[in-house]
């Protein structure tokens, strides 16, 4: 993407909490409407990057910029990025009107009272009329989206979101998150929000930037990270995955210093043993799904696989031979998986 | 994640407010200690024996207090936080109300009841016809009973919590391992809540050696160290009484220092998270009935006080000589109180210096947890024990440090004449409200979510639209248990005022004493109900949630 493009940018942004943890730099460019999901295990720095861009932590070095103006050191009252936090920081103290009104003080639009905004963000979120209603007396998804109303209410020009559908029963979860996407859609903001879970970021994000200890990994679509991982983290990290080292590794392409990386159902059973290319072992285990079934074999070269096949494919005690479809040739970096 | 960096830009502000305490705090101290070891007091200290006697009667019935209320107050604690009888919510309640009543005007309650010209002794005389009362209420034994009521308290609401935050499945899994209930008990709730007992054991040791109504008014020729500065400055032996005062204030700290030993850790406590025994209904009979009567009994017994005190409020003067009860009762001394101009004036002194102090402390406190707890400054550990610092010293240290501090007139060395002025009581029921303020705002500032703040800073709202729309609303409840404490500390507050106040600001309980000396008991007793109902108005007040 073009840089005339980059409606919001972090550029060589870096904060030390102490010599063994640092974040960045980090660079990203996002693009006007474009939803980005940061995802990374905890410790990963993905919530501190979320809070520089709102303001809520100074980096030590580098720029954040929205449509080309330099916001690094504006606090985060003037900033306007609209926060969504993890466990929404409603004010219990105030009903549901108020709460949403909070952030519209001191803003008189042009013809439109603060009661007409409220109302019309609350049935954004599809609570119209529970203006007068108490935060705590909201189930945890109506109030997942009064969090997102009160964000919405002043229009800020960016949505930050803090781990949004954590909170959520993982059966409202799925739905919910389908129901942001469209939300933040609709609206046309853009948006940055935070997870730990692969398939949310997949689901939500247009595109997914992938962190680890501090760094950037990689930024792409989730077709380009399953597809096309920059490296052996992004691999492992994105989607199930066998990662194979020496003799067998080396029996499907590898030369030193690299490592096999494959799906498993990117696997399969092959015709019987000797096959050209193929890998032999013993199934070990059998983990049924239903549609598939994930069987786990150990290999002659003393690995374990996984294989996602047809649930009758094989059986636990079976010799199989596995003929791999597609494998990625990466770099075995120390210290990673 | 947060980040500790000391602050950022709020340094001078920490900076600030430390040296502000350490002036109002540390810096009397300080002064006391270099001037009472200057000349030869110490000398005349070490070399009386009454001051080592006073000095040790402190400290064993400081031991011996705890030891009566844990005796008192634990039991009652088991009973009610484990059995069902009837009555047992009301009187649950009821039971603490010892904490209601100001020290000073607790002892006078006493007095008038269990004296010798008391309720008490009246009515065994009357029974029994003896010629003279059958006791005399004083020395050692009265200060130790005045002491056990009072401060049973401490041991049966810390007990009760320890208890109710215990989980029940802990319980159960010792009586699976074929403990009975004893064991059960010695082996793991007594040391699941050694924390709270510990923490009881604390407040009643400091309490009572603080303690100065009681051996004030009971202590006869029995001294303890609070009375010895008392009298040595009344005998106008300045430097003795500053000796003294260090002296006492050595052996608080030593007291402090071993009792926290014993506190142990809290991950005990921390792993509680089940829910707690339920209560078990008493089935037999007789046990339910003579649980009940003596639960009733108690009560009674406790509120006896409460209800002397009004009661001799309604005696006019000069009505009650040798009868058992008072022939004549009237709201005479109510209308005195608020006719008569020179009792008026103890009343409004009284009302401005705690609202004027307890704002102070507030305030302090306010910035004390902004400072500390959001900005983290360098400086948080020493702001924190500099607010702690006057709860480890007696009432009485810190008067007469105050009063060291601020005899002469040396600006330079940050020191006025405020003795013999307004300000200084004000200023030291200041000094002494700040551990209770400080200690409730502090902890209502840890409660509060970091993420609150943060979401109206998100929304556009500046620092003090943040602290009045939202952060002092969530800390209404911490500010008003805080508050409450210290306003209600300072309204009835004797053992500072007797040695710092003046004429022009002489607070209720001067006047209660002056009245107590010229025999003017029905006045004494009003402006004791007073104090009690507001208290009482006041404490609820703070605890509503």
């Amino acid at each position: 993407m073009g840089v005339e493009e980059a409606f919001l940018s972090l550029d060589e942004l870096r904060v030390r909490f102490s010599d063994t943890v640092t974040i960045g730099p980090v660079s990203l460019t996002i693009a006007r409407g474009e939803i980005l999901a940061l995802l990374g295990p905890s410790g990963s720095g993905k919530t501190t990057l979320l809070r520089m861009l709102a303001g809520f932590e100074r980096p030590d070095g580098g720029t954040v910029r929205i449509e080309g103006e330099d916001v690094t050191a504006v606090p985060p009252a003037r900033r306007r990025v609209g926060m969504v936090f993890q466990h929404y920081a409603l004010f219990p103290h105030l009903d549901v009107g108020e709460n949403v009104a909070f952030g519209l003080h001191g803003k008189g639009k042009a013809g439109r009272g603060r009661g007409e905004i409220v109302a019309e963000v609350l049935s954004l979120v599809d609570l119209a009329g529970f203006e007068r209603r108490k935060v705590q007396e909201l189930s945890g998804g109506q109030q997942q989206r009064v969090a997102l109303a009160r964000a919405l209410a002043p229009a800020p020009r960016v949505l930050a979101l803090d781990e949004p559908l954590s909170n959520l029963d993982p059966s409202l979860r799925e739905r919910t998150r389908r129901e942001l996407r469209q939300l933040i859609k609709r609206i046309g903001i853009t948006a940055v929000f935070v997870t730990h879970e692969q398939e949310e970021a997949f689901d939500l994000g247009d595109r997914v930037a992938v962190l680890s200890a501090g760094r950037l990994n990689q930024v792409g679509t989730p077709e380009d990270l399953y597809e096309r991982p920059a490296n052996l983290f992004v691999g492992t990290f994105v989607g199930r995955a066998n990662v194979l080292r020496g003799a067998a590794a080396r029996a499907l392409g590898a030369t030193d210093g690299e490592v096999i990386l494959v799906r498993p159902e990117q696997l399969r059973f092959g015709a019987g043993a000797g096959e050209r290319s193929g890998l032999n072992g013993v199934v070990a285990e059998r983990r049924y799904t239903g549609a598939a079934a994930f069987f786990q074999v150990d290999l002659e070269a003393g690995e374990r696989v996984e294989v996602e096949a047809e649930p009758r494919a094989a059986r636990v005690g079976d010799r199989v031979c596995i003929v791999a479809v597609r494998t990625l040739r990466l770099a075995d970096r120390q210290g990673e998986v | 994640m947060t980040r500790n960096r000391g602050g950022g830009r709020s340094w001078p502000a920490g900076v600030a407010l430390t040296l502000l305490l350490a002036w109002l705090v540390l810096y009397p101290i300080v002064l006391l200690v270099v001037d009472g070891l200057q000349g030869d007091a110490l000398r005349t200290f070490v070399a009386r024996s009454g001051e080592w006697r006073a000095l040790w009667a402190s400290v064993w019935i400081s031991l011996a207090s705890v030891v009566l209320a844990a005796g008192i107050g634990v039991p009652l604690a088991f009973l009610f936080e484990w059995f069902e009888f009837p009555g047992r919510k009301l009187l649950g309640s009821l039971i603490a109300l010892p904490a209601v009543l100001p020290p000073f005007v607790g002892v006078i309650a006493f007095l008038f009841l269990y004296g010798e010209s008391g309720f008490a002794a009246r009515f065994l005389q009357f029974v029994f016809r003896f010629q003279q009362a059958p006791w005399h209420l004083q020395g050692a034994g009265a200060i130790l009973l005045v002491h056990a009521y009072s401060m049973y308290v401490y041991f049966y609401l810390f007990a009760r919590a320890g208890l109710a935050r215990l989980d029940a499945a802990t319980l159960e899994a010792a009586q699976a391992l074929g403990a009975g209930r004893w064991r059960t008990i010695v082996r793991v709730v007594l040391p699941l809540i050694r924390p709270s007992l510990a923490g009881a054991a604390l407040l009643t040791f400091m309490t009572s050696l603080g303690s100065f109504s009681a051996p004030y008014v009971f202590g006869g020729g029995f001294r303890v160290m609070t009375t010895q500065i008392f009298a040595s400055k009344q005998n106008g032996e300045l430097g003795v009484a500053m000796v003294e005062t260090v002296a006492l204030a050595l052996v608080a700290l030593a007291g402090l220092v071993l009792l926290r030993r014993t506190e142990g850790d809290a991950i005990l406590a921390g792993l509680g998270k089940g829910t707690a025994p339920r209560r078990r209904a008493l089935r037999r009979p007789l046990v339910r009935a003579a649980t009940t009567l003596a639960g009733w009994g108690l009560a009674v017994l406790l509120l006896l006080p409460h209800a002397t005190l009004v009661l001799v409020s309604l005696v006019p003067y000069a009505t009650w000589t040798t009868e058992t009860l008072p022939p004549v009762l009237s709201l005479v001394n109510y209308g005195r109180l608020f006719a008569e101009p020179e009792r008026l004036e103890p009343l409004v002194n009284s009302f401005w210096m705690a609202a004027v102090s307890t704002s102070l402390a507030v305030a302090v406190g306010l910035a004390a947890g902004w400072l500390v707890v959001r900005r983290r400054v360098a400086l948080r550990r020493w702001i924190e024990g500099l607010l702690a610092l006057p709860w480890a010293l007696p009432g009485t240290v810190f008067a007469i440090a105050l009063a060291t501090a601020f005899s002469v007139s040396a600006p330079a060395q940050l020191r006025w004449i405020l003795v013999g002025t307004v300000v200084l009581l004000p200023l030291a029921y200041f000094v002494r409200n700040l551990p209770v303020t400080g200690r409730a705002i502090l902890a209502g500032y840890r409660q509060l979510d970091p993420a609150l703040e943060e979401a109206a800073a998100s929304l556009g709202a500046g620092g003090w639209r943040t602290l009045r729309r939202v952060t002092l609303p969530q800390l209404k409840p911490a500010l008003a248990a805080g508050a409450s404490l210290a306003f209600v500390g300072a309204l009835g507050d004797f053992v500072t005022s007797i040695l710092l106040y003046t004429y022009r600001n002489r607070p209720i309980s001067m006047e209660i004493n002056a009245a107590l000396r010229v025999n003017e008991i029905g006045v004494a007793a009003a402006f004791g109900v007073v104090l009690m109902a507001v208290s009482a108005i006041v404490l609820s007040i703070g605890a509503r949630r």
